[in-house]
C-alpha cells in the first residue's frame, strides 16, 4: 500500500497550489482529483481575477490572505510562466452615497495594506475609461488587480509540483478516510493508500469529505454565478476591470476581461441547492445585461458569444482553514469562494504553517525546480518567431484550430502534459474556444487525441466518462 | 380524395391538387407545365428518390467514399438499399462517376462513386 | 516574399470558380490557397443531390459539383494550388502570410480574391439556457462527422432550425439509423427549400414544430432532453405550451456567418451586422484590388449562385489587374 506524508484531496487551484508549495520539501505528496482532469470542478468556472484586496471585510482571514496572495501570485506567475496581466480595477460610484462608501472602502483597503489606492474623478474616467457610463461620478482605482487563466494556473501548479516529485491522480474519488493514528487509511475509487496528513481541498464537496472523518462543523452551500463572454473584437471596450459597489453577498455584476482577451460580464450570485447544476438561465442573462449596461451602456445581447455558470463553495463568510483537533492530521481547507484564486499561494503557505505546527518536518529539497517551461502558443508570439519554430518542428505549421491559430504540435503537447479530454485540450490550448466553437476543429482534435492516447474515437469525451462526443464509429461496426 | 402537394421539378414549386382514386391519379390541377403532372403521378403511384450515402473504404485516401444511385429508385426500397450500402466496402481507387455496383439491388440502377479516391 | 498577379484564398466552389474565370480572362499567374488537404471546401461533405440544377442543368451531388471545378482548375497550368496552406495575416497592401507544412510564406499579389466561406452560428451565440453537455453540435459539424469521418453523433436527435442544413441532416441521420424526434423552428414557416421539406421531412415522417423554440437543454454530461414551447409574435414563450422531448443529441442549424476576419485585419470596412464587407460594387471592398466572393460575400442558398458570383469576382479581378499595368 502506498504511503504518503501528505495527501491532498481536490485538484483545483487550492489543492494544486498546496501541492506545489509542499513539493519544495522532502515529502511524499499525493493529490487526488475525482474528475477526469484537474480544474474540472470549481476552478474552471472562475472569473480569473487576481483581486487587489479591497471589498473584503476587516478581521476575516480571507482579507489578509487576499492581499498577500496578490503579491505572491505575481512572483509565482514569473516562475511558472503564466500570462498575468496587471490591468487594474475601478470600483465605480453612481451617486453621492456610493461616493462616500468609496472612501470607506479605500480606508479599509489601506488598513489591509492594499497598495496604490486612489479615488479618481469624472474627468479621469472620461480619459481612461471612455466607454464607461457618464452617470458614473467617481471610482476607486486599485492598480494591483490582474487577470489570469484560472485553469491554466491549475495546470501550471500541478505540472511543477509533479516535476518536483508530487504524484497526481485524476479520475480518483476519495470514498473513505479511516483514522489510523498516526495517519489515515484512505479508500478511493482506484485503490487504498495511507497518509500521515490529509488536506481536504475538495471545493463543493469539502463538507462531504470532512464528514468522512466525522467533522460536521460546516456545510457547503453552492452559490451560482452565471458569466457571459463577448467577442474578442470588443477587447478594448474597457481598460480596467469594472466593479460596481459590492453588496452583502457578492461583488456585483462586473465588466471584466478574461486573460485570453474576451470581455466578460457577470457573475450573478444566486444560492442554489444542487451541487451539479451548472445551467445558465434566461433570468441570469437578463440580470447580467442589466448590471453590465449600468457600467457600459453600449453592451447588448448580440455581442455575447459564449456563456457558462460556476458554483461557489460557500461555507459562511470566511475561509475555513484549520487543523481539526478531534481528528489529528486532518486539515480542512473549505469554503474557498472569492477571493480564493487570488489567495491560493497564501493559503498554501498557511497550510504549510499548520502542518509544521502539527508535527510535520519541512526539510527543503536540495534541488527544487522552481521554474516551469512556458508552452508555446502560436497565436501569442510574433510571426518571425513562428517561422523559426516551424523550421525546428514542422508540426507547428499544421494548423488545427483556425479561429485561435493552434497547431497540431501544441495539441500534442497539451496531451503530453496531461490533457485527456476535449475540454482539457480546450483549456490548455484554446482550440475549440474561438469563434466557431469547435465547428471546424473538433474532428481533427478527436483524431489527434485518439492517435496520441490510443483511445478509440467513440471513447473520446468532452470532459470524462458519460460525455463521449459520438455514439458510433462505422469503421468499427462489423 | 384530393391530396395537395408541391412540385419539386423546378424552383417554381407549383402547388398541385391531385385527385386520387384507388391509389391511382385521376386528375392533376395547378401544374404550370407537363413536368408537374408527371411528377404528381409518379409521386403518388410510384414515388422514387435518388439515394445518396457513403461507403466505407479500406486502404484508400478517404475513410468514406460518397456514392449515389445514378437514377432514382423506388422509395420503398430505400431502407434495404441503405442496409446494403452499410455492408459494402471499397478497396480500389475510384474516379467520380465510377461504378461501384452495377444493377444495384436488382433495381436496374448503378451505384456510382461521386468523389475521386486514391 | 513572392509577387503574383492574383491570389485566391479558399479552394471551395467560390475560390475555384473565381480562379478559373480569372485565368479565362487572361490572368497568368494565380495562386489558389486552400487550408484543407483537398480542394472542394464544404461540397466534399455535402453528399446529397441538389447542386448544379441551374448551372449545369443536371442533378449533382456536392462532390460531383466540386469535381467539375477541380478538373478545370487542374487543367489550367496558370493556376498553382497550395494545399494545407493557412493564411495567418493579411495587410492592407494585400501582403499575405500563410503557413504551409514546413514553412511560413509571404506573397504580395496585384489583386486578391477572398473566398473564405462561412462559419455556423453556434449554440453559444444564441442563448439557450441549460448546462453544457456533450451532444450539442452545429449541424455542419454533425454532417462532417457522419460523411467524412463515419462517426454517428447521436441516436435520438432534436434539430433546432428548419433551414436547409437542418433538413438535410434530418434525412442523413435517419438514413444512418438515428431517430430524429423533432425539428424545432421559431418562425411560422421553413427557411429551407420545398424540395428538402418533401424529401427530408415528409419522406421520414419527422415532426416539425413551427412557432416553437427550445427553452432549455437538459443534461450534465450528455444531452438528456430539451424543453420546447410555442412562441407568440414577439418570440416569447406562450403559457402552458411547454413540453419536453427526450433526446441525446441536439443539432443547431440557426444561420451562417461570413468569415471575414482576415480582411477585417487588413482594414477592410465590414458591416458589423452581417459580417460582410461594405461594398459599393458587387464583390469589391473598400480596398481596391481586394475582392470577396461566394458565401463570405453574401450567404447564398445555392452553390450555383456562389459560382456565378465568383465568376463575376474573377472577371473583376482580371480587369483590375489589366488596368493596373
Amino acid at each position: 500500500m502506498k504511503i504518503y506524508d501528505v495527501a491532498i484531496i481536490g485538484g483545483g487551484v487550492i489543492g494544486t497550489s498546496i501541492a506545489r508549495e509542499l513539493s519544495r520539501y522532502r515529502l511524499r505528496i499525493g493529490l487526488f482529483e475525482k474528475e477526469e482532469e484537474l480544474a474540472f470542478g470549481v476552478s474552471k468556472s472562475n472569473s480569473g481575477i487576481i483581486h487587489p484586496g479591497t471589498q473584503n471585510p476587516d478581521g476575516l482571514i480571507k482579507s489578509r490572505l487576499c492581499v498577500q496572495g496578490n503579491r505572491l501570485t505575481k512572483a509565482l506567475a514569473g516562475e511558472l510562466s503564466i500570462d498575468l496581466k496587471e490591468v487594474g480595477e475601478l470600483v465605480v460610484a453612481f451617486n453621492e452615497e456610493e461616493g462616500s462608501r468609496l472612501i470607506e472602502i479605500k480606508k479599509l483597503g489601506e488598513a489591509l495594506k492594499v497598495p496604490g489606492l486612489k479615488i479618481v474623478d469624472k474627468a479621469w474616467l472620461k480619459v481612461h475609461e471612455p466607454n464607461l457610463s457618464d452617470k458614473a461620478i467617481a471610482a476607486l482605482y486599485a492598480p494591483t488587480a490582474a487577470i489570469i487563466s484560472p485553469y491554466r494556473w491549475v495546470y501550471d501548479f500541478s505540472e511543477n509540483a509533479a516535476r518536483n516529485g508530487a504524484e497526481i491522480f485524476t479520475g480518483t474519488k476519495v470514498e473513505s478516510i479511516l483514522p489510523t493514528p498516526p495517519g489515515f487509511e484512505v479508500g478511493t475509487s482506484k485503490g487504498v493508500f495511507r497518509a500521515r496528513y490529509v488536506i481536504n481541498a475538495s471545493g463543493l464537496y469539502a463538507d462531504e469529505v470532512s464528514k468522512l472523518v466525522g467533522v460536521n462543523s460546516f456545510s457547503i452551500r453552492p452559490r451560482k454565478g452565471e458569466e457571459f463572454l463577448l467577442d474578442k473584437k470588443e477587447e478594448h471596450l474597457t481598460n480596467h476591470l469594472l466593479f460596481p459597489l459590492p453588496s452583502k453577498n457578492s461583488k456585483g455584476i462586473l465588466v471584466t476581461r478574461t486573460s485570453d482577451g474576451n470581455p466578460m460580464i457577470g457573475p450573478t450570485a444566486v444560492d442554489a441547492d444542487d451541487k451539479e447544476d451548472l445551467s445558465t438561465t434566461q433570468e441570469g442573462l437578463e440580470k447580467v445585461l442589466e448590471g453590465a449596461r449600468r457600467l457600459i451602456p453600449s453592451i447588448n445581447e448580440n455581442d455575447i458569444i459564449a456563456y457558462f455558470a460556476g458554483l461557489r463553495p460557500v461555507a459562511g463568510d470566511d475561509f475555513i482553514i484549520r487543523h481539526e483537533a478531534e481528528v489529528p492530521g486532518f486539515i480542512n481547507v473549505a469554503g474557498i469562494q472569492s477571493p480564493g484564486l487570488t489567495a491560493a499561494p497564501a493559503i498554501a503557505l498557511m497550510v504549510c504553517g499548520i502542518l509544521k505546527d502539527h508535527g510535520l518536518r519541512l526539510r527543503k529539497k536540495l534541488f527544487f525546480h522552481k521554474h516551469r517551461k512556458k508552452e508555446i502558443h502560436l497565436f501569442a508570439i510574433p510571426l518571425e518567431k513562428t517561422k523559426s519554430l516551424i523550421k525546428k518542428d514542422p508540426g507547428y505549421s499544421d494548423i488545427v484550430c483556425r479561429c485561435e491559430m493552434v497547431s497540431a504540435k501544441e495539441v500534442r503537447e497539451a496531451i503530453a502534459r496531461g490533457a485527456r479530454t476535449m475540454d482539457g485540450i480546450k483549456f490548455r490550448t484554446r482550440a475549440q474556444a474561438g469563434r466557431c466553437h469547435g465547428g471546424f476543429c473538433t474532428t481533427r482534435i478527436m483524431k489527434i487525441l485518439s492517435e496520441e492516447t490510443g483511445m478509440p474515437l467513440v471513447k473520446v469525451t468532452k470532459r470524462g466518462k458519460n460525455s463521449e462526443i459520438v455514439k458510433k464509429d462505422r469503421s468499427s461496426d462489423e | 380524395m384530393i391530396k395537395k402537394m408541391t412540385c419539386i421539378e423546378c424552383p417554381k414549386g407549383c402547388t398541385l391538387a391531385v385527385d386520387i382514386e384507388n391509389c391511382k391519379v385521376t386528375k392533376v390541377e395547378g401544374a404550370k407545365c407537363p413536368k408537374g403532372t408527371g411528377y404528381a403521378i409518379t409521386e403518388v403511384e410510384n414515388p422514387e428518390r435518388i439515394l445518396t450515402a457513403t461507403v466505407l473504404a479500406s486502404g484508400l485516401s478517404l475513410k468514406l467514399v460518397p456514392v449515389r444511385t445514378d437514377k432514382p429508385i423506388p422509395k420503398k426500397d430505400i431502407k434495404r438499399a441503405v442496409l446494403e450500402i452499410r455492408n459494402m466496402r471499397v478497396a480500389k481507387p475510384l474516379k467520380s462517376g465510377d461504378v461501384i455496383a452495377d444493377n444495384f439491388l436488382g433495381l436496374g440502377v448503378k451505384l456510382i462513386a461521386t468523389r475521386e479516391v486514391s | 516574399m513572392t509577387n503574383r498577379d492574383l491570389v485566391v484564398v479558399g479552394g471551395g466552389p467560390a475560390g475555384m470558380a473565381a480562379a478559373v474565370t480569372a485565368a479565362e480572362n487572361g490572368v497568368k499567374d494565380i495562386l489558389l490557397i486552400e487550408r484543407d488537404q483537398y480542394l472542394g471546401g464544404l461540397l466534399n461533405q455535402c453528399v446529397h443531390t441538389g447542386f448544379g440544377i441551374e448551372y449545369f442543368k443536371e442533378v449533382l451531388t456536392g462532390p460531383e459539383y466540386a469535381d467539375r471545378f477541380i478538373k478545370k482548375v487542374k487543367s489550367i497550368p496558370d493556376i498553382k494550388v497550395s494545399l494545407r496552406s493557412f493564411v495567418v495575416r493579411l495587410e492592407g497592401d494585400k501582403t499575405l502570410t500563410y503557413l504551409k507544412p514546413g514553412g511560413l510564406h509571404t506573397v504580395r499579389p496585384k489583386a486578391l480574391i477572398m473566398a473564405t466561406g462561412c462559419r455556423e452560428k453556434t449554440r453559444e451565440m444564441i442563448h439557450i439556457p441549460g448546462m453544457r453537455p456533450s451532444g450539442v453540435f452545429p449541424a455542419g459539424l454533425a454532417q462532417k462527422l457522419i460523411n467524412i469521418e463515419g462517426l454517428l453523433p447521436g441516436e435520438n436527435v432534436v434539430i433546432i432550425g428548419s433551414g436547409d442544413i437542418g433538413l438535410i441532416m434530418a434525412r442523413r441521420l435517419t438514413l444512418e439509423g438515428a431517430s430524429v424526434k423533432a425539428i424545432i423552428e421559431i418562425q411560422p414557416q421553413t427557411r429551407g427549400l420545398v424540395r428538402n421539406i418533401v424529401q427530408c421531412v415528409e419522406d421520414f415522417d419527422i415532426p416539425v414544430y413551427f412557432n416553437h423554440k427550445v427553452l432549455k437543454i437538459h443534461g450534465k454530461d450528455r444531452v438528456e432532453k430539451v424543453s420546447v414551447a410555442r412562441v407568440d409574435g414577439q418570440m416569447k414563450e406562450m403559457d402552458g405550451t411547454r413540453f419536453d422531448i427526450e433526446c441525446d443529441t441536439v443539432l443547431v442549424s440557426v444561420g451562417l456567418i461570413p468569415e471575414n476576419e482576415l480582411i477585417e485585419m487588413a482594414g477592410v470596412a465590414i458591416d458589423k451586422k452581417t459580417n460582410s464587407p461594405v461594398s459599393e460594387e458587387v464583390n469589391a471592398t473598400s480596398i481596391p484590388g481586394i475582392f470577396v466572393c461566394g458565401n463570405s460575400f453574401k450567404v447564398y442558398d445555392l452553390v450555383d449562385s456562389v459560382t456565378r458570383d465568383s465568376e463575376l469576382a474573377g472577371r473583376a479581378a482580371a480587369e483590375y489587374i489589366r488596368n493596373a499595368r
